[in-house]
């Protein structure tokens, strides 16, 4: 190990490598609010380690965060944030934080941390609905953030966001919103090894943050491509 | 185990690509909206844009969460300014404002790269260009980002700036029209995106004359 590192790790641990991870996080604004997805599992590496992290979280009255990325990071962000909305909640005003507001806050938090060189390991979905104003934004692990209509986070952004730009519409009612979630659910558990078959989907609307108990997609894996995946590749086992 | 993961790196190249045109009695800011990383599209519909003062305007590529930094650390210093003198900053100040923002953090840097677009005291068309250690210069014109490598050249032959050598020094200005210089800006915008991958989706285009404001858009290839 050269000096100079090792420096680096007797003074303070960072995380330059994540060790539990969740995989991609999918939003959509639709007609009444924002609907965000996403599986439970927790990868160690390529084990797949936990089966039934909950990955959504409402965040206040306005807010709902969806994560991928290191799980312990997330749940240290969940508890500056239960923070942040306490002392908010302290004033006694009236006023309380929005969506904007939290993804301001969280795009700061992200940024500072990899200003630092310790970053939290995470892509952060956040959406939102105050004053009949709906909000979808994402920020990562370096404080890069935008907002769109349709968001998603690591292989999503490969495989869901094609998907979402052709089927994506305004007026989307919450039926066809879900429908159009598990469609590209379905392809990231097919795609990607790291999702696992049992999800959950959080709505929030002007009434407030509804999150699904998880549930399973149908899947089907009798595809003759499926069944024989060596055929064309003889001499292996 | 062995490694799985790249290094970590606390930089990203979001692409994009900003020009700017002097003329005598305006000036014409544009960038395009696309925000990538990698050979990803994040969204076609990203500011790049920034209004700084009355004055001047500032647009930028490179890292976003760099842009925005610097963005929002001018315009608390601008707020201040505003609160001590009572009146908006004037764009040459702002410009060196913008260096020294940018040099602040030499060694570790802002990853952005500005061009600043506005009008001076006597209101005529002014252009600052940087690179992301502050070095910068007032000029008549100018493109930063990842087309700038396609549109700059493309600037270069139709405005034939004067030479900087000249003594006495002459004016950078372009002698174009505000329309002409629009048109200018669409046609550079629209060739770029022919060839750069970081750059399309739509043109912003903000023009400043006497008159105040005005901003424009036109739609690019999405491919």
């Amino acid at each position: 190990m050269d000096p100079n590192s090792r420096l680096v790790m007797e003074d303070s641990q960072r995380t330059l490598t994540p060790y539990v991870t969740g995989t991609s996080v999918i939003g959509i604004k639709y007609k009444d609010g924002v609907l965000i997805a996403a599986d439970m599992g927790g990868s160690y590496g390529s084990t797949l380690r936990y089966k039934s992290v909950e990955r959504l979280k409402a965040i206040g009255k306005h807010s709902l965060l969806g994560a991928s990325g290191e799980i312990s990071d997330f749940q240290e962000l969940l508890r500056y944030l239960d923070g942040l909305i306490l002392y908010d909640n302290m004033w006694d005003d009236g006023n309380s934080l929005g969506p904007k507001e939290v993804h301001s806050y969280l795009t700061r938090v992200m940024y500072n941390r990899r200003n630092k060189f310790n970053p939290l390991w995470n892509s952060l979905v956040l959406g939102g609905v105050k004053n009949g104003q709906k909000y979808l934004g994402t920020v990562n692990m370096i404080g890069v953030h935008y907002q769109d209509n349709h968001v998603a986070t690591g292989f999503g952004n490969h495989l869901a966001i094609p998907i979402l730009r052709d089927e994506w519409r305004e007026d989307l009612s919450f039926e066809e919103g879900v429908r159009l979630l598990e469609k590209c659910m379905r392809v990231l558990i097919y795609r990607d090894r790291s999702a696992i078959n049992k999800l959950q989907i959080a709505k929030i609307t002007a009434e407030g943050v509804t999150i699904s108990p998880p549930y399973s997609l149908k899947t089907f894996w009798e595809f003759s491509a499926f069944k024989n995946p060596t055929a064309g590749a003889e001499g292996s086992w | 185990m062995t490694k799985q993961q790249a290094n970590w790196s606390p930089y990203d190249f979001n692409g994009g690509t900003c020009v700017a045109v002097a003329g005598a009695d305006y000036c014409v800011i544009a960038a395009d909206t696309r925000m990538s990383t990698g050979y990803n599209i994040l969204t076609r519909d990203y500011s790049k844009i920034c209004k700084l003062a009355d004055k001047s305007l500032l647009a930028s590529s490179g890292f976003q969460a760099d842009v925005r930094a610097l963005q929002k650390n001018l315009e608390a210093r601008h707020q201040i300014y505003q609160h001590q003198h009572n009146k908006q900053m004037s764009c040459p100040a702002m410009a060196q404002l913008l260096s020294n923002t940018l040099y602040y953090k030499r060694f570790f840097p802002y990853y952005a790269f500005n061009v600043l677009g506005g009008l001076d005291n006597e209101g005529k068309g002014c252009v600052f260009t940087y690179d992301a250690v502050g070095s910068y210069e007032k000029v008549g014109y100018s493109s930063q980002g990842s087309g700038s490598k396609l549109i700059m050249p493309f600037l270069d032959n139709q405005l034939k700036s004067p030479s900087p050598l000249l003594l006495p020094a002459q004016d950078a200005v372009t002698p174009l029209s505000e329309l002409e210089a629009i048109d200018l800006v669409k046609t550079a915008f629209a060739s770029a995106t022919e060839r750069d991958i970081y750059t399309g989706d739509k043109l912003e285009i903000v023009v400043l004359n006497r008159e105040g404001i005005r901003r424009e858009y036109m739609e690019l290839r999405k491919d």
